[in-house]
């Protein structure tokens, strides 16, 4: 009846992961008992669950990847302590089984939970502003790829509490991860809430294609788009060419748990090494998805807080879209100890080289914006700085790497763990936290409080600093990765200061918890009037904020790069326009529903709960007819009620200039 | 980017709608473009199970080959039903451009007729072997060929579900605009499946009967 799911599914004896399972299903109940007692239900079904607004589905992305960063965070902590103090005949506190699905979850969560939701987040809420439109292409679309999102994250969170997590490493390389090796219920859970959250991604991608290349304002020409979108969209391009490489490979090794295939087992002619190989001809465009978006928010914040166009457009543009092309053509770096021979490695040596190229241009198109320019110094500029440093020294460190004969000594250890971390952190997290500062005001209409977010930022910067560089060094000592326990005394000093790093983080992380509290509470004091608190120069800036659900009454007419600032420029107020009426999408409960019966389905597959997964494939069917067959997914906003609302932000521009 | 191909760019060979100046592209316009992009996607699922497929063709473990398993009266019986299906497709949108309803129909119900026909025709392959022992299971060669064949299978079925509620759609909500759209998109999905066809047509069985 219920497959292999028994009460003994329940980590009775192990107190660790029963404790947080209980004290996080608490919490989840105690929101929940909330969210009904104080009547919220129907505000939140409306107006953000079964939401079709890009912004609505931007703004919950960010969050789902701000609770993530919190759940991988912890992560981080318990392995920061674990290796501090697990030397010689002290083994810690986490035995070793556990201690591997915590170095599981943590890469899986980090990459797939926080910083895949957060860029995505970010993107959805501004490219469809900055390009001066009034939606994605496909906004019912766009409400499932979230909730299928949700439904991976919802899986792995189960596993906390109802079996276990994969034990292999965040990429689940066989033949480790075959069943003959991992009979548990952990790589399945790895597997299923990866595809369905996979599935998610790869909508959001095709949906953002077809966004910016087919649906931008008057006038916006390639060549006027800001940079945010052209990485938006070269990110897009290799979620779409990427992703369908993940599916695949995860689907190959699903057949090889669930029906005996033999892809990558030992036996049966088998290979492992093709595995290795397929998930990193997606592995390696996923760092440049993540990554592009934050080249793509540097590149607005540094030009808004310098007060000056961006430095050389156009070899930016170049860059971004030489960088998505020659991410496909790196991959291999990832396993040059595989044996694929001198020629092979060289080749991809020299390719890894060749793609830091492109990357210096934009470290050199960022400064030269910041000269002669009058530096605001905010909290979010702070964070572009802060990137620029720490993002050159993780780029050398991967130069390095990339010469094949270093690589064979230094892969696996520490040195390769400090190297991502350097470019992760420095680059990714840097730069949505520095977009999440700059376009706070934008979503909720006040501005976050600039002391705290200053305060965070230093933590962060300082805390990375002593968290990873101990790692370099330890890796050139010949620490490997993943030790739940080591023999060497004189790792640990390294060791303890990683894990104070790793502490002044968590202040870091508290500050910002700190900072949004505090600038909640006085709103009313930091309320953005304007539409404009940077003297921005993309189109975002030109509505009011928050804005309303259709972006834009008129659709701006684009003249050239930095439409919002010419626009300022030029002064004058626009004649009080005519307003036509506004085709808006209806809500959806599509996505939830969807997202509900993948759950489902997720669930019974791992547990091999064979009717159930049955019942959800057919309820997850009928959603699909259900709304196949609504017609009343429009609305039409009169006229009339497009000039009220427009009349009650005031005219932008007067206040803009 | 030099002045030159920033022109091309904007005025050129990319400007087309919603590329430029005259702002979003019509409906229609982006929900077939959208569709293709997802066909693309698609196309790339396709390589990876071809590339493995690829990798792992020799590797029959001590198990049969495909010189000893494949039959090509069948893939060419196979062949000609999808192609068929696909020119009965291609009717079917003439009708619906020229909203005929019952051309529609017969279009609908030939193309698919043949694509089920394909599919009884390869499920035939698939148990035969399986009954002979010769399962997904057997070898690695064996795994990657039920697999990649396997999976346009598959999409060849969700074309079929699909068809069936587009008929459904057509019958109740007649010609709208998002029933055409719809009824477009399935067309492309058809004809791209046809693509993928001719290329595992080649690699698998022309190549792997010899």
């Amino acid at each position: 009846m219920f497959g292999k799911l028994t009460w003994s599914a329940i980590p009775w004896s192990q107190p660790v992961p029963l404790i947080t399972g209980v004290a996080v299903f608490a919490i989840v109940l105690g929101v929940l008992a909330l969210v009904i007692v104080k009547g919220w239900w129907p505000y939140l079904w409306r107006e953000w669950i079964t939401s079709v607004d890009h912004k609505r589905i931007g703004v919950m992305y960010v969050i789902l990847g701000l609770v993530m960063l919190l759940r991988g965070f912890s992560d981080a902590i318990m392995m920061r302590s674990q290796q501090a103090i697990a030397v010689g005949t002290a083994h810690g506190w986490m035995p070793p089984e556990h201690y591997d699905q915590v170095f599981s979850a943590h890469g899986t969560i980090m990459i797939f939970f926080v910083a895949m939701p957060f860029v995505i987040g970010l993107i959805n809420f501004v490219m469809p502003l900055q390009l001066g439109i009034r939606d994605v292409a496909f906004p019912v679309l766009n409400s499932i790829s979230f909730w299928l999102t949700c439904a991976g994250v919802l899986l792995v969170n189960i596993s906390l509490v109802v079996g276990e997590f994969a034990r292999t490493g965040w990429l689940a390389y066989p033949p480790l991860s075959e069943l003959a090796y991992s009979p548990g219920v952990g790589v399945d859970y790895y597997l299923w809430s990866l595809q369905i959250s996979g599935l998610g991604t790869l909508m959001t991608g095709v949906n953002f294609v077809t966004t910016i290349l087919k649906m931008r304002a008057p006038g916006m020409r390639y060549t006027r788009m800001p940079v945010f979108c052209w990485t938006a969209l070269a990110s897009s391009l290799l979620i779409v060419a990427a992703f369908p490489i993940l599916t695949a490979t995860f689907a190959m090794l699903l057949l090889d748990r669930y029906l005996g295939m033999h892809f990558f087992t030992n036996t049966g002619g088998g290979n492992a090494m093709m595995y290795i190989n397929l998930i990193w001809a997606w592995g390696h465009p996923e760092v440049y998805i993540l990554i592009l978006p934050a080249f793509g928010i540097f590149s607005e914040v540094i030009a808004t807080f310098s007060g000056k166009p961006l430095f050389g457009y156009r070899s930016m543009v170049t860059a971004t879209m030489a960088i998505c092309i020659l991410s496909f053509l790196v991959w291999l770096h990832h396993f040059f100890t595989m044996g694929a021979g001198a020629d092979v490695n060289g080749f991809f040596g020299v390719m890894t080289m060749i793609i830091a190229v492109p990357t210096g241009v934009k470290v050199f198109n960022w400064l030269f914006t910041i000269y002669g320019g009058r530096l605001v110094f905010s909290t979010p500029i702070l964070w572009s700085l802060g990137f620029m440093v720490t993002f050159v020294i993780g780029g050398m460190t991967g130069v390095l790497l990339a010469v094949p004969p270093a690589d064979f000594v230094l892969h696996n250890s520490l040195f390769l763990i400090a190297h991502f971390h350097n470019v992760i952190i420095g680059g990714v997290v840097f730069g949505v936290m520095a977009g999440y500062n700059y376009w706070f005001p934008k979503a909720f209409g006040f501005t976050l409080d600039e002391r705290l977010g200053k305060a965070s930022f230093w933590c962060w910067l300082i805390g990375f600093y002593l968290a990873f560089m101990p790692l370099y060094v330890l890796g050139l000592m010949g620490m490997t990765r993943r030790m739940q326990h080591y023999s060497n005394p004189a790792w640990q000093p390294w060791l303890i200061v990683a894990a104070a790093g790793a502490a002044l983080i968590l202040v870091g992380v508290v500050l910002q918890i700190a900072q949004l509290i505090v600038s909640i509470r006085t709103r009313q004091a930091r309320r953005d009037l304007t539409g404009d608190p940077w003297n921005g120069r993309t189109l975002e800036w030109s509505t009011p904020s928050p804005p309303p659900a259709y972006n834009f009454a008129v659709l701006p007419k684009v003249e050239g790069i930095d439409a919002w600032w010419a626009m300022k420029q030029a002064g004058a107020p626009r004649a009080a326009p005519t307003y036509e009426p506004i085709e808006a999408p209806r809500n959806s409960a599509a996505g939830f529903i969807a997202a509900f019966f993948a759950v489902m389905i997720g669930f019974a597959l791992i547990w091999h709960i064979w009717w159930l997964a049955l019942v959800g494939i057919l309820g997850a069917f009928v959603t699909v007819l259900t709304s196949a067959w609504r017609l009343d997914d429009e609305e039409e906003i009169p006229a009339a009620e497009v000039a009220r609302l427009e009349a009650s932000h005031g005219p932008r521009l007067e206040q803009g200039a | 980017m030099t002045d030159a191909t920033a022109d091309m760019f904007d005025e050129g060979v990319l400007a087309l709608e919603g590329g430029g100046d005259e702002g979003p592209a019509p409906r229609d316009i982006i929900v077939s473009y959208g569709f293709w992009i997802f066909i693309l996607s698609d196309m790339v699922l396709f390589s990876a199970l071809f590339a493995s497929y690829a990798v792992l063709a020799g590797r029959t473990a001590g198990g049969p080959s495909g010189a000893q398993l494949f039959d090509l009266r069948r893939v060419f019986a196979e062949t000609a039903c999808l192609l068929l299906s696909s020119f009965c497709c291609g009717l079917m949108s003439l009708s619906i451009e020229a909203r005929r309803v019952r051309g529609t129909y017969i279009g609908a119900a030939l193309t698919f007729a043949l694509g089920a026909a394909f599919l009884a025709l390869e499920l035939s392959e698939f148990v035969g072997m399986v009954a002979a022992g010769d399962g997904p299971s057997r070898s690695a060669f064996l795994s990657a060929f039920f697999t990649l064949v396997g999976t346009h299978g598959a999409h060849v079925t969700c074309g079929l579900i699909w068809l069936t509620v587009m008929m459904a759609q057509v019958a109740t909500l007649g010609f709208r605009d998002k029933v055409v759209r719809r009824l477009r998109c399935f067309a492309l999905f058809w004809h791209a499946l046809d693509i993928v066809w001719v290329a595992l047509f080649t690699v698998v069985y022309l190549i792997g009967a010899r």
